[in-house]
């Protein structure tokens, strides 16, 4: 598998490291062949105004959207069926999918490459708020609707008011350490969306179907621990 | 190892990454480059070559004109003040600005010190010429290091200098004995640590943008090429013809860097780069300004 890392702008290099650190192959992503290339994304840390007029214009986000769609076919199923074209086995594997389990558990995504399959995605800070249904604050960009939650843009406050953390995060023993960086604040989740991980009483990394979002920066710290849950989602 | 104290102010830095930040005058300048894709503005009391041109003495902007720019937009607003002006940075900080550039392009305020950036929450970008530069601004406490160039020229030159420089002087770190990395410490007046922290990682422990000179996408694909992290355009937007189309042509050839068909259709049909400088000719050296 090889995981994407949006490169238009913020702090790609990051996560490349921790991926890298991982023993994991991953791209930088800026163009739609690119993506065609990776079974996984991550949305990093940014700005999103900046990142989501590149995801518009470059068409990038729209196929972000229709792959991210795609459902996985159940792990343990058979082959599927006798028509092997592409087009075709796609729309027989969208007929019979399954509903997605809110961990995304129990499922394998095709592998036909060439972008045809389904992807999963992970978004921090700038990520998390182009992933979202909702967002409110002012100037905020147009957004993917992945992942059914309302962010505020900014919510703490401006540059003076970032801070470091330790965080619980469900499925993950020690304490993580974190930044939130002129960081948004969820304030609004779906009932289908999973939360892993609250600061203050307040989700900052939730999760639904193949999309997890959070609202601070591991990959500016040693730890690699979030970037594995990430990639369990695949498994 | 060396420790630097503002984490989160390194982390912001991290986060601006490929990305173009723009000089703006006023609330309406910093709305058009918000829009053009500037992934942060930088509010100053009149662009580089309107200081050359007009001359006297440059401050900090007026408070009231960075309040109107930080209601305007949602990306980070930065703000100059002058080289060891601790007043003008103490009003920033009170002003909750996100960064503040301790800057060459404004008239120096103390012939001695620079800000001691430790003693403040607001992280720091600072110019550099060289890498016993860069390091001292970085033991000072900046968060960030961007090239010197010769701001207000439209003319690069001074920035590819400054960048292959710097980044010259990393490799050469490498061949170093223990003996001469203390030379180099000692000489430049840095810590031995971040001399070498440097040697081992290649790189600045904060990250490195340019500025100075940056007129065309062309020029802004030059210098990431080169190894910059991000851009800083002073003059170049405002003072070029078309400065909305201008603004997302350098934000657009800044992430695509590499792409040279992408930077071939950026490029064409963008006539109205602002007038250029010959650098030899002129009166004053911003780049000359601190130590």
């Amino acid at each position: 598998m090889i995981v994407g890392v949006l490169a238009f702008q913020g702090d790609f290099a990051e996560h490349i490291q921790v991926l890298h650190s991982l023993r994991v192959p991953a791209i930088e992503v800026r163009s739609l062949e690119d993506l065609s290339k990776v079974s996984a994304l991550i949305i990093p840390g940014g700005e999103s105004t900046v990142i989501g007029k590149f995801l518009q214009e470059s068409g990038v986000g729209k196929e972000i959207v229709r792959r991210v769609a795609l459902r996985p076919l159940p792990r343990l199923r058979p082959a599927p069926l006798p028509s092997r074209e592409r087009g075709a086995s796609l729309d027989s594997a969208q007929k019979n999918s399954i509903p997605l389990h809110p961990e995304g558990g129990g499922v394998a995504p095709e592998r036909r490459g060439g972008g045809t399959e389904s992807l999963i995605v992970y978004g921090t800070c700038a990520g998390a708020i182009l992933l979202a249904k909702k967002v409110t604050g002012k100037n905020a960009p147009k957004t993917l609707g992945l992942i059914d939650a309302t962010l505020e843009r900014n919510a703490y406050g401006t540059q003076i008011d970032s801070f470091e953390a330790e965080l619980k995060i469900s499925g993950i023993q020690k304490p993580v350490p974190v930044a939130f960086i002129r960081a948004p604040k969820i304030t609004h989740v779906g009932k289908n969306v999973e939360v892993l991980a609250k600061f203050r009483g307040e989700p900052v990394l939730i999760r639904q179907g193949n999309v997890m979002i959070g609202t601070f920066h591991a990959e500016v710290r040693v730890s690699s621990e979030v970037h594995k849950l990430f990639l369990a989602m695949t498994r | 190892m060396f420790t630097l104290t503002n984490h989160t102010g390194v982390d912001l830095a991290k986060m601006l990454k490929g990305g173009v930040i723009m000089d703006v005058v006023t609330a309406k300048q910093a709305k058009i480059a918000e829009a053009a894709g500037a992934c942060a503005v930088m509010a100053l009391e009149r662009v580089p070559s309107d200081i050359r041109a007009q001359g006297g003495v440059a401050r900090m902007s007026d408070p009231s004109l960075i309040a109107q720019i930080q209601k305007a937009v949602s990306i980070p607003v930065m703000a100059k003040i002058r080289i060891g002006h601790t007043a003008e940075a103490r009003i920033l900080e009170a002003m909750a600005v996100d960064f503040i550039d301790e800057s060459e392009v404004l008239t120096p305020a103390d012939p001695f010190h620079h800000v001691d950036k430790n003693a403040l929450k607001i992280p720091f970008v600072c110019g550099a010429t060289n890498l016993g530069e860069a390091l001292r601004r970085i033991a000072e406490g900046a968060c960030m290091i961007r090239t010197k160039g010769e701001a207000g020229t439209g003319n690069v030159v001074e920035a590819v200098r400054h960048l292959k420089l710097i980044k010259g002087e990393i490799a050469a770190l490498k061949s170093m004995t223990a003996a001469e990395l203390k030379k180099f410490a000692v000489a430049e007046r840095v810590p031995p640590e971040l001399v070498s922290d440097v040697k081992k990682a290649q790189r600045l422990p904060v990250v490195t943008f340019v500025a100075g000179g940056i007129a065309t996408p062309a020029d802004a694909a030059l210098l990431m090429e080169l190894g910059a992290e991000g851009v800083f355009v002073g003059s170049g937007i405002f003072k070029s013809k078309d400065p909305a189309r201008m603004a997302k042509a350098i934000v657009q050839a800044t992430t695509h860097y590499n792409d040279a068909k992408k930077l071939l259709q950026i490029s064409t049909g963008l006539t109205g780069a602002m007038a250029g400088l010959e650098i030899a000719n002129l009166p004053t050296k911003m780049s000359e300004r601190g130590w």
